[in-house]
This record gives C-alpha cells, structure tokens and sequence, in this order.
C-alpha cells in the first residue's frame, strides 16, 4: 500500500495513518509520501532557521505543522473545534495522531519525504522525525506501481 | 470456544482491535486460537476480512450483549 499525504489537516493525516496502521497489521508492505502541506506531519515541534529564505521561514512559523499542532479541515473555530475533537477521541480511548505515528513505525511503515517540496519550504532531513528515504516522484510510481492499494489524501 | 490467548479489546475503535490482534497472533505458535473480547461491532467484519489476507482461519463470532467475541486460528507465520 503506498499513501501520499498531500494535506497537513488532522483529520486527513488521522485517516492515513489508521489505514496504514491496518495494513501494517495485515501483513502489507506500507510506504506513506509526505509531500507539500503533509510535510507538516512528520515535521519536529521546533525547526530550525537554518538556510531558510525569509519568506520560507515566514511561511514555517505561520504553517508550523507537527503531529501535535495540526488542525481540522471543518469546524477548527481557531482551534476550539479541534481541542473538542481531540478530547473526544481521548474520550473514546481512540490514539492521538502522535500515538498513531509511533505505532506506525513500530509496525515498519516506511516513511518518504519529497525532497522538492522541502526545497521549496526550505525544509532540511534535521527538520523531521524520523524519515525512511528522501525522494521524489519516480520513487513513488515505482513503489504504486508494485503496490494494490494506493491512495492521495 | 476455547481458547490459548484472549484479549481485551472492549472500549477500542479501529484500527485499534485489529493491531492488537496482528500483535497477539505473531507471539502465538501455529493452530492455536486467539479470542478477541471487544464492543466495537466494526470487528465482525474486519477480523474476517484481517484472516483472509493474512492467510488466518477465522474460527467464527459469539455475541453476548453488546459484547462480541470473535477467534481466529493463527495457521501463517
């Protein structure tokens, strides 16, 4: 199974994950593509200026991204909605996004980071979590292409 | 039915039941039987549909009130 994670919205970023925790647990072979907003995903809590341009590190500190900071598509009211939502998943002992993450890992997902979408945010490898193999496109279609189930979210 | 293992999986929504029953199967030898104890009624579809593509037998489903129990027979590695 391979999943491009193009969003950085939380409940996109929580339905991938829990697809690819379950196939992890059915025995496939899960590769997640974080590319553009989804960069924001594996992103660490604090990224560094580093070499990035002043408009890149503009845009990192209005899209600061990381598992815990990310928003929901709907309902967000400047965050209200999301603390409701994550409350209620606790509620309902569901995984927090960070856990689902852990998880994956643990469980072999291979994490992608597309090199061309950290070139344009100015994204370097010390900015993430921990990443799998830095690439781009081609590497993606070889890994669909051997792949049954592949899914842009 | 008789089982080797049993696990809880009451108060857990997917993909939880499923993880925890890829968890418990690998520690397991094969022919023996895992019972998943769980409330979220999702699994009756999902530990049959989990058997199939892992190439597990899925034994069957008791219910007991809101309480469902299903079992599955680990048969790969």
């Amino acid at each position: 199974m391979t999943l491009i994670v193009f969003s950085d919205d939380l409940d996109r970023a929580l339905a991938a994950f829990n697809l690819a925790n379950t196939g992890a647990s059915m025995g496939m072979k899960v590769n997640m593509f974080f590319t553009f907003w989804g960069l924001g995903v594996i992103k660490k809590e604090s990224v560094a200026r580093g070499d990035k341009s002043f408009m890149q590190w503009m845009m990192g500190l209005m899209k600061r991204g990381s598992a815990k900071r990310l928003t929901m598509s709907r309902m967000n009211m400047l965050g209200v909605g999301t603390g409701v939502m994550k409350s209620m998943m606790k509620k309902y002992r569901m995984p927090a996004l960070q856990e689902m993450i852990e998880l994956a890992r643990e469980q072999g997902v291979r994490f992608v980071a597309c090199t061309t979408s950290m070139a344009l945010m100015g994204l370097a490898e010390q900015d993430f979590i921990e990443v799998d193999e830095y690439a781009g496109a081609a590497t993606y279609l070889g890994l669909a292409t051997e792949s049954g189930v592949n899914l842009f979210i | 039915m008789d089982a080797d293992k049993t696990i809880d999986c009451v108060g857990l929504y997917c993909p939880m039941p499923i993880v925890k029953t890829a968890q418990a199967v690998k520690k397991l030898t094969q022919g023996e039987v895992l019972e998943v104890v769980a409330d979220d009624k999702g699994i009756k579809s999902d530990m049959p549909a989990w058997a199939e593509k892992t190439g597990n037998e899925f034994l069957g489903v008791e219910e007991d009130g809101g309480e469902i129990k299903v079992y599955v027979r680990k048969k790969a590695d």
